[in-house]
Order: C-alpha cells, then structure tokens, then sequence
C-alpha cells in the first residue's frame, strides 16, 4: 500500500509537469495579453511592448517556459499581474474560503445522497422513488448561479434566515488563527464566530451541493439495486439475518464502490462550480482569483491555480482509489 | 413416519406487465420425510429454482404470488411473517446455490460469513463463533481452517467456495437442506467430491435433503424418492430404482434413453428429445409435453392429464410407457 501512494505520487510528478507546459502555451496563445488588458484604454504599442519587456513576455516562449520552470522548482510563482503581490501568498490566503466551502458541500452530498439513494432503491417505483428520481433530474440540470441567485433571493432576501454574502458579519471580530473562520471560532472559542461564519456557509454549500448531491443519489440508487438483485445478498437473506445486516454488511458495502468514484470525480465538478457559486455569494475564494485572473490575463496566478487544481483532482482521485483498496480486498495495490 | 416438510398445491406465478402471468410453478405436491433424500429433476426453466426459492420465501415480495402452502414441522411457512421467517432461515431450513462465487459476498472475510449465521441464531460470541467456524470449514475439508477464515472469496478455488457455502448452510444444524444445482459450476472431479460430501453431511446431521439438478446422475448416487418436473408441473414420482427401472412417463423415459452409458450394449444409439421446453402447450388445455412426446396421442392436445398415483408411483399421462417396456 505504501510503495503504491509512493509511486503514485512519483506519477503527479511528470503529469504536472506536462500540464504545466500545456497551461503555460495554451495561455500565451490566447488573444490579448496581460499588458493590453492591465492598461486598459491607457493601451499604446509602445506601453504595451514596454510593459511586456518588465514581465519578460518579449522573450522566446521556452525561455519564458524555462525561467517560469526554474522559479518554480525552487517554490516561486511569481507575482499576480492585477495586485503585483505573490501567487503562493495569494492563494494561501483564500484557500481556507474555498476549502471550507468546498468540504462542507461535498460532505452535505455524501450524507444525504448516499441514504436517500439507498431509499429510493429499496421503495424501487414507489412515490418515495419516483420523487427523488424527479428531484435529481431536476438537481443536475439547475445551473448553479441561477440555484444561488435563487436561494440568496429567497432565503436571505425575502426570509432573512441567512445572510446574503460574505463568510463572517461585519460586526463579529473574530481571531484569525488558520483563515478557516468556523474552525478559528472553534478554536478560540468565540463560538458566536463559528456560529456566525456556519450562517454564512449553508446558502452557497447548499447551491454547491446541489449537483454533486444528485450524482450521487443517481449512482447510489443505480449501484443498491445491482447489489440488491445479486447473489450474494440472496445468501445472505437465505442466512436469516436481520434486514439491517443485511443492508449495511452485505449491500452497502458492496454498493459504495462505485460511489466512491463518483465522489472523486464531483470534486473536479465541484471546483467550477465554486467558481460561480463564490462570485454569487461574493465569497472572496480561490473561484474570486481565478475568475479576476480570466479577465485580466493574469498568467502567474492563472498558472498557478490551474496545477493546483490538478494536483487536488490528482490527490483526491488517490484517496479514491485507496479507499477502493480498503472496502475490496479484491484491489491489490 | 410424519413428513417434515409438506408441500401442497404450490403455485407460483410472476405477474408481467400487459401479459399475461408467467406461471413458473403450477400445482407442485410433495413430501419429505426427516433425513430423507428427495430429489427434483427437470431440464432448465422447469421450476426448479422458483419452487426452491417458494419454499425459502426468498422470491420478490412484489410482482409474485405463492399460492399453496409449505409446511416445516406442521407450520405453514407462506403463512408467516417475513421477520418470523427470518427466524427460521439458516436455521431450521436453509440453501446451497448454484454458482459459489457470486454467492458469496466478495469483500468479507469466509470467517464472517460463517460465524454470521452463527451470531444470529445461536448468539453466539465472537471468539466461541470463530472457532466453531474453523471446525466446520474443517468439517466441510477445507485445510488449514483457521487461517482459511481470513480469506476472501475471490481466493479460494471454486470447489472450495462451494464447501465453504455448505458449511454456511449446515452451521446450524438445519433439518432441511435444499441443493440447488450445488455441482453444476464445478469440475467432474470436484462435483463428485461435493456430492459425496453432501451425503455425509446430510446422514451424520440427520438433516433432510431437497437435490435439485438437471443431472440424472446426481440424482442416481443420491436421492431416494425422485421427482421429475416439466412445465412446472411433477409429472412422475417413484422411488428411485423403480424410476431409472421402468420409467412410465415419456418425459423420463426419454431422459433416461438421452444419457450415456458405459454399460450401454455397443451400437445402441442415444436418443434425444425432440424440441425444447419453449415448445410448451398451456397447461389449462393439454399436456405441456405433448408437442414433443413420441407417444402423443389426439386426448393429450385436448385434456391436461391428471396425477395419478398407483403402486408408489406418482404419474401425469395420458399414453405412459408400458410397465414392461424395458
Ligand atoms: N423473476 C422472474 N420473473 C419472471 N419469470 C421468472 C422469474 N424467475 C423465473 N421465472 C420463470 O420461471 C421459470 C422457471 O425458472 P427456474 O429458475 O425455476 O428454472 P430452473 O428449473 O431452476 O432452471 P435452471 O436449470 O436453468 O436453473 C422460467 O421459465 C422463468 O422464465
Ligand atoms: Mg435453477
């Protein structure tokens, strides 16, 4: 098991590698520039080509592509063309946004979608099947700012239950200890922050949610009916074991293993949607940086979120395929 | 002697939507007496597996309806409810199935899947329930049994697995066991095996014995009382050697002359039956063999024949080989 994570992650050294290379062309041939698009209608040939000579765009692209390499390998993203201030430095500081969105959607889709999956498989073409069918056809083909929008409207505006936007009220001062805000709270214990920071955070997981929930509820049901037809859950109910044994040891396990999969996959999913979701709820993310650094041409900190973004999906589809190996002792790793 | 199980009149019948009903198992009596071995032979899609699946209450809730009763020690079994049957399974009866890996739950240790059963309806505690496991996969010849409890279906051999499955159905002691094709998927060597333990087991646990198989030879080694279904239907019931002896119906007589035999004179030819089981005529109206009896005569397209026992022998035919035929 140990050398299989080693080699695995020997593996994300050449893929991230390659990519970057891929990135790095990708992004230089696009139309425009950092330059004309930082100086805007201030924009002359000779500004421009000035600009690009204190950037180094002048040079050769694999000079650039090399220079770029060399700064990396010893931890150098380079500065953000918009704010001029570290990649690295940036990113570090709206990571946790992000994160904490991030887990809190994934872990409402996971706890919701996997037993209401289960459900429907077992009422099979009952009302509580065919609803929830409805609901995740419904689920997947919501876009995910109209979801946002509409929640935002609904229950901040209209209700007041939640707040609009934002990850803590102005109001609260809060201890920044890790940039987690609910865990800061925690770990201060100015509970009030946490409490005020989990307010913030329901509306956008939940739009988050959304489409990862469906997912899985979709492949939960699809994956508990194959296992409930097969042969083996037919010993086990010729064994007389209780109904719950009989789900949780004999059903469930065998069920998750698609399911986990499909987890590894919604995380990539997951990482656009927060893209839109966090300009929605104005939650000064990872999705904030990347979308300013779309417009704006912002080549290092473009690079640098794009890897970063690989070596999450990278990791993560890792983590899938251990936790394939720990439920089927059939995987050999 | 009082029979320990006690079929009557079962029927079963899968509703289809816009269809009319698949009746799989059509008016099937029989008895079996405590320790005995019966046997329940057909060719594929007879209703074999259903009948067995009726008398375990193992077939879908919805879309079936079991008709007739089954019943263990004078208790209807249709007429329990599904946690007082849960009760019962694996302990007063339970099953071996056909194909061994996939019926095993491939990513659980053997060990659990034995001591389970034996959790359940024994209580039994971890450690005492591990150990009684290992004996019986030992019992069932399995080597190195403790360290066998560890191992995952995928690697054991398939004449293994379906050791392992017996000693799950026999863990506690059940007084009636139903085989259903337990050989099937197993090599001629390994089946022999299997079935020579099966009837160890069955004699050294007095436990009573439904065999089903599509396999005459099976049964020949095995069974004492013999029931040949066809169409879901017993069309004849003798008792073992009176069956292979002179058997009356078409349908066994045939079956008997399709298997080869060393024995046999050189030059006698086998002979097949004609047709296949798709070549059913509705039961209601005629007998179901008759589109591919060599014996049929104008009353079997027009009247369904009528069990008739006589001297032991149960038989379902209008036109039945003569006695003195063989
Ligand atoms: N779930 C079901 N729905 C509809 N029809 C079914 C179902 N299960 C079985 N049948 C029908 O019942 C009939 C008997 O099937 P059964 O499985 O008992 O045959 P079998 O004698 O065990 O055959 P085999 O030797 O192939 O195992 C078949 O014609 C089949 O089409
Ligand atoms: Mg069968």
């Amino acid at each position: 098991m140990l050398r299989f994570v080693l080699r695995r992650l020997v593996q994300v050294v050449p893929t991230l590698l390659l990519l970057s290379l891929l990135v790095f062309a990708w992004l230089r041939s696009l139309p425009g520039g950092p330059a004309s698009a930082f100086l805007g209608d201030r924009a002359t040939p000779e500004r421009i080509a000035e600009l690009n000579r204190v950037l180094g765009l002048d040079q050769p692209i694999f000079v650039q592509y090399g220079r770029f390499l060399g700064r990396v390998l010893t931890g150098d993203f380079g500065a953000s063309t918009i704010t001029g201030q570290p990649v690295l430095a940036e990113i570090g500081r709206a990571l946790p946004a992000t994160v904490e969105l991030s887990v809190l959607a994934l872990v409402i889709a996971v706890a919701l979608g996997i037993p209401l999956g289960y459900l429907a498989a077992q009422h099979r073409g009952g009302p509580v099947d065919i609803a929830t069918v409805i609901g995740t056809l419904i689920g997947v083909a919501v876009p995910v700012f109209f979801l946002g929008y509409l929640l935002k409207a609904f229950f901040a505006v209209e209700l007041g239950w939640f707040p609009p936007s934002g990850r803590l009220s102005i109001d609260v001062d809060a201890t920044n200890v890790t940039g987690f805000v609910v865990l800061d709270g925690l770990l201060t214990r100015e509970f009030d922050a946490s409490l005020d920071a989990l307010s913030h955070l329901v509306l956008p997981a939940v739009a988050l949610a959304t489409i990862p929930l469906a997912v899985i509820v979709r492949i939960t049901r699809a994956s508990v009916l194959d296992v409930l037809g097969s042969d083996f859950v037919r010993t086990a109910n010729s064994k007389g074991l209780a109904p719950g044994t009989v789900r949780s040891r004999h059903v469930l396990r065998n069920a998750l293993l698609p399911v986990s999969t499909t987890i590894g996959l919604q995380v990539g999913l997951l990482l656009a949607g927060a893209v839109l979701t966090e300009k929605v709820f104005v939650w000064g993310g990872i999705g904030t940086l990347l979308a300013d650094a779309i417009t704006l041409k912002d080549y290092p900190r473009l690079q640098a979120l794009l890897l970063l973004g690989a070596l999450v999906y990278v990791l993560v589809n890792l983590l899938v395929d251990l936790s394939y190996a720990i439920i089927d002792p059939r995987v050999r790793l | 002697m009082t029979p320990l199980l006690e079929v009557d009149d079962l029927r079963v019948a899968f509703r289809r939507r816009g269809e009319p009903d698949t009746v799989a198992v059509d008016g099937v009596s029989f008895d079996v007496a405590p320790g005995q071995v019966i046997g329940l032979v057909g060719e594929s899609g007879c209703g074999k597996s259903v009948t067995a699946m009726a008398i375990m209450r193992l077939l879908p809730a919805r879309g079936v309806r079991v008709t007739g009763s089954v019943q263990l020690d004078g208790v209807d079994l249709l007429g329990l409810s599904e946690s007082q049957m849960r009760e019962r399974r694996g302990k007063d009866l339970s099953m071996v199935f056909q194909d061994p890996l996939s019926s095993l739950n491939p990513v659980i240790p053997i060990g659990l899947q034995v001591t389970e059963v034996l959790a359940r309806h024994r209580g039994m505690a971890k450690e005492p329930a591990r150990k009684a496991a290992a004996d019986l996969l030992e019992r069932v010849g399995i080597p190195d049994p403790r360290r066998r409890l560890g191992s995952y279906p995928h690697q054991l051999s398939g004449g293994m697995r379906q050791r392992a499955l017996i000693a799950i159905a026999l863990a506690c002691r059940p007084r009636l066991l139903i085989a259903d094709e337990p050989t099937t998927a197993l090599d001629v060597t390994i089946q022999a095996q299997i079935l020579e333990l099966l009837r160890e087991l069955v004699r050294e646990t007095g436990a009573a014995l439904i065999m089903i198989t599509h396999d005459l030879g099976v049964v020949a080694g095995l069974c004492e009382t013999v029931n040949v279904l066809y169409g879901g239907r017993i069309v004849e019931r003798a008792q073992r050697h009176r069956l292979f002896g002179t058997p009356r119906h078409p349908y066994t007589h045939g079956l008997l002359r399709s298997i080869p035999r060393l024995d046999a004179p050189s030059g006698e030819e086998l002979v097949a039956i004609r047709g296949s089981v798709v070549d059913n005529l509705p039961w209601e109206h005629a007998c179901a063999f008759a589109p591919r009896c060599p014996r049929a005569v104008d009353l079997c397209t027009g009247t369904t024949p009528l069990a008739e026992t006589s001297g032991g022998r149960l038989l379902r035919c209008h036109n039945p080989v003569p006695a003195s035929a063989e």
